[in-house]
């Protein structure tokens, strides 16, 4: 058996394949619905009506669905370069860190504050990426280890500063940090309900990555040197300096998550702000194919999963450990599509 | 010497083998055998479909039709391990060697199971040191194969081969990488093989050698086999018709009227790297007008002048002068803004990106300039025309400009690279290896295209492992060995086989 490309894949390929993955994720998690004893078509149901069944499902999905956008965006922008960025999770600590010491210790105004969070923010997420690919680009050093291994030193120095400095000291002996004053929080969209501007600036973000890399050189010499590095240096393309820059975007967009989740939800830093969502990022970028709008739908998809699923949990005795399962298969059977759509199996 | 042999017991037959990709037919109705104690040669222009064949052969493909049959035993079809079970051995071209391990670790690597690697070495090194003594095949089992030269790989490759109990030998352009003195020891080995009743198959396109080594040739073109002959019947320049199928018409360049120097190199060497020496203090000149031919062995620094040029390595001493300006930083940017068209060698890897498209690929080196882009955004609808104007004017077969590029054959990505280059009206060109793999109605086109560019006032360096390539295009021809160059010789002034001594690494010390 062997791969044989395919040079034009047909819309019966190219949009079945994706539905079929879907529908057999279904299944499978049809099956484990059975195996928990429950009705399958009644979990998945309430899996769907607490995704979106309601105005409240539906804007908790979004609200969910932010930090997957910016973490996902993070990934799709760098793995475009094959920058194998697995640390979007220290670069959205190191966000949110930065929002929190501008926010509460400067003593701004609002209006003048909230930019200067997120700048602050930016920098810090893109200055702890410009580290790995630094070593990466001068000594070859591995960056899936280097970033992988920097989201523990960095949960363990905020643990560090939430234990001292930076511990509230209205806190009740909790590790967290003081809140952010009222005026230096991201608005609501909708008065009441929980959805925050941070959605609106994800998805400024994922159009304005989209034009990067499909508009603009930067965006054609990080694809240039993502599919063949050795081509794109011949062709005079300053692939160090490109890897670079896509490591700064990268971190940038990965600590925006942090800036959102803290100054649009949280209102102050603690060690549980992320349930993961750096690592999950990777999953949204590659249900996404890498592309920056797609990475819009595939969070909104994640984030309908984690949301509907915790809420059928409260209404079914199915465990939420469903939608980790779900997502897996989901995420195996698009990969597989995609091959698919790209590929063909002959024999011999 | 054949027609002893044809009573001789058939070891290996091919029989009706056919098979297509889509459209192609890369072999249609091949059949031929081979004797025991034979040495056939198997000879094609790249295309002609012999590594189908050989796939084939190996159970890597299936045939459509045909089968193989083995010492009269048929082979099952699409199963890698039953050529190898029946006793038949292939020496690749590029060897598929651990550099990291043994000679002997090497050999028994795939042959033993994993876990008795450690066990039984005695055994195994005794029969590796009788095989290498008795086919004088001289290597030392401990050394690590990474510290081998090229030569000695190619041994520890038949090795492996012999120590599998190979009857049958394939040699896949075993002397590509030799110099004349290794593919003499090659041919030594070869002959104590068949006197010890092996058989080979030996693929090449080098006529001079089928003529010294081989009892039979088959000869492929197109996919199909258009003659048989026994060596004692033919000659050289039957043998290059009939692989060609016409008379070769070289294309004749008229005398060059050589203008100043827009390149040179005076005593410039770089770092080598593996097994590819650098330059050892090379003084070149790229003349306006004119055709320098780089001739040599492969791996005797070729690769390492075409990546200087190329703006891949920056000398580590001596002075480089362009448009008789001194070269300070030195990149691929600059070789570009300094007006080097660069046809690199492999297009495959260096030439293109395969996954961009047409369009794409036209701007890779002129994406940051006007048209294409302003202030850092693409102008794609410019690019695109840019890519249909190199379409249309080099005779690129593609669907479109938005077709990726991977999709096409090797002599139109290669026309699409030449059109990049020569659009930016180079002064300087450096063509390494630029008709290898293309058929003969590509390598005309090329080669004219280059002599064109020439007559408008541009230096071309033109590297080739092809003797006879040389020799028709240069105007002036100069041989490179171990990173040294050999004085410049003009268009007639050196027989064949006094430039085959240079190339072998004779002349260069009292000339250096």
């Amino acid at each position: 058996m062997r791969l044989e490309p395919i040079a034009n894949p047909g819309l019966a390929r190219s949009a079945g394949l994706p539905a079929a993955a879907i529908a057999l994720t279904v299944v499978v998690a049809s099956l484990l619905a059975l195996l928990a004893g429950a009705d399958p078509l009644a979990t998945l149901g309430l899996i769907l009506k607490g995704a979106a069944g309601s105005k409240f499902a539906l804007l908790e999905t979004l609200n969910r669905a932010t930090p997957l956008i910016f973490t996902g965006l993070a990934v799709a922008v760098a793995f475009r370069a094959k920058l194998w960025n697995i640390g979007a999770e220290a670069q959205l600590y190191a966000g949110a860190l930065l929002t929190v010491l501008v926010g509460t210790q400067l003593g701004l105004p609002g209006p003048v504050a909230l930019p200067l969070m997120a700048l602050a923010a930016i920098l810090a997420g893109a200055l702890t990426l410009l580290g790995p690919v630094l070593l990466k680009t001068r000594l070859g050093v591995d960056e899936v280890v280097t970033t992988l291994l920097l989201n523990f030193i960095m949960l363990l120095f905020i643990s560090m500063l939430l234990e001292g400095p930076l511990k509230d000291p209205l806190g009740m002996g909790w590790p967290k940090s003081e809140a952010l004053p009222r005026d230096a929080r991201l608005p609501r969209i909708v008065d009441g309900l929980r959805l925050h501007w941070g959605f609106g600036l994800a998805l400024i973000c994922a159009l304005g990555t989209w034009v990067i890399q499909t508009r603009t050189t930067l965006g054609y010499e990080i694809r240039a040197t993502g599919l063949n590095l050795q081509g794109a240096r011949f062709a005079g393309i300053p692939v160090n300096a490109v890897m670079v820059k896509t490591a700064l975007i990268s971190g940038g967009l990965a600590a925006l998550a942090g800036f959102s989740e803290v100054a649009g939800l949280k209102g102050n830093l603690t060690l549980d702000i992320s349930p993961g969502f750096g690592y999950t990022g990777i999953i949204v970028a590659m249900l996404a194919m890498l592309n920056p709008l797609g990475v819009v739908v595939s969070a909104i998809f994640v984030a309908g999963i984690f949301v509907g699923a915790d809420s059928m949990s409260r209404a079914a005795e199915v465990p939420t450990y469903i939608a980790d399962i779900l997502l897996a298969t989901a995420l195996l059977f698009m990969v597989l599509a995609i091959m698919l759509t790209r590929f063909r199996v002959v024999r011999g | 010497m054949g027609e002893g042999r044809q009573a001789q017991e058939v070891v290996l037959r091919l029989d009706g083998i056919t098979k297509r990709f889509g459209a192609l037919t890369a072999n249609d109705g091949i059949g031929f055998s081979l004797a025991k104690g034979e040495v056939l040669a198997l000879l094609g222009e790249n295309g002609a479909g012999k590594t189908t064949l050989m796939n084939i052969l190996f159970g890597h493909y299936t045939a459509d039709e045909g089968r193989v049959e083995v010492f009269g035993r048929p082979l099952p079809p699409g199963q890698p391990g039953a050529a190898l079970a029946a006793g038949v051995g292939m020496v690749h071209q590029h060897f598929t060697l651990a550099d990291n391990m043994t000679v002997l670790e090497n050999i028994l690597l795939g042959t033993e199971p994993l876990w008795k690697l450690g066990l039984g070495r005695g055994a195994a090194r005794a029969r590796v040191e009788r095989l290498s003594h008795d086919f004088g095949l001289a290597v030392h089992p401990d050394a690590k194969v990474g510290s081998l030269s090229v030569g000695e790989r190619q041994r520890v490759e038949i090795l492996k081969a012999l120590y599998r109990d190979a009857r049958i030998l394939i040699l896949d352009e075993p002397t590509a990488v030799l110099t004349p003195q290794e593919a003499e020891a090659l041919f030594a080995t070869l002959r104590k093989a068949l006197a010890q009743g092996l058989s080979v198959i030996f693929i090449s396109h080098k006529l001079h050698e089928v003529m010294a080594i081989a009892h039979r040739v088959v000869v492929l073109r197109h996919g199909r086999l258009v003659g048989e002959v026994a060596t004692a019947d033919t000659d050289r320049h039957r043998l290059a018709e009939m692989m060609v199928g016409a008379e070769i018409a070289a294309p004749a360049p008229r005398e060059a009227v050589p203008g100043p120097a827009l390149l040179s190199l005076r005593g410039v060497s770089t770092a080598g790297e593996g097994n590819s020496p650098g330059l050892r203090a090379l003084d070149l000149d790229l003349r306006a007008g004119q055709i320098t031919g780089l001739a040599g062995v492969s791996g005797n620094g070729q690769g390492a002048l075409a990546e200087l040029l190329s703006g891949l390595v920056a000398p580590i001493s001596g002075e480089m002068r362009v448009a008789d300006r001194p070269v300070a930083r030195w990149t691929p940017r600059e070789a570009l803004a300094a007006r080097i068209g660069r046809i690199p060698e492999d297009r495959h890897r260096t030439g293109t990106i395969a996954d961009f498209t047409l369009t794409e690929n036209a701007v890779l080196e002129s994406y940051r300039d006007e048209p294409f882009a302003r202030t850092g955004l693409m102008d794609w609808t410019a690019a695109r025309g840019h890519a249909e104007r190199i379409i249309q004017r080099y005779d690129v077969r593609c669907p479109g400009p938005e077709t990726r590029i991977r999709l096409l054959s090797g002599g139109n990505m290669q026309k699409l690279i030449l059109g990049r280059a020569l659009e930016a009206e180079p002064r300087i060109i450096l063509a390494n290896q630029p008709v290898r793999g293309l058929d003969i109605g590509a390598v005309t086109y090329v080669q004219e295209r280059l002599i064109a560019a020439r007559d408008e006032g541009a230096a071309v360096l033109l590297i080739s492992e092809d003797l006879d390539e040389i020799l028709a295009l240069s105007d002036v021809i100069r041989v490179i060995s171990d990173g040294r160059l050999s004085p410049e010789f003009p268009r007639g002034s050196k027989t064949p086989a006094e430039l085959g001594q240079w190339m072998a690494g004779q002349g260069f010390d009292h000339a250096a």
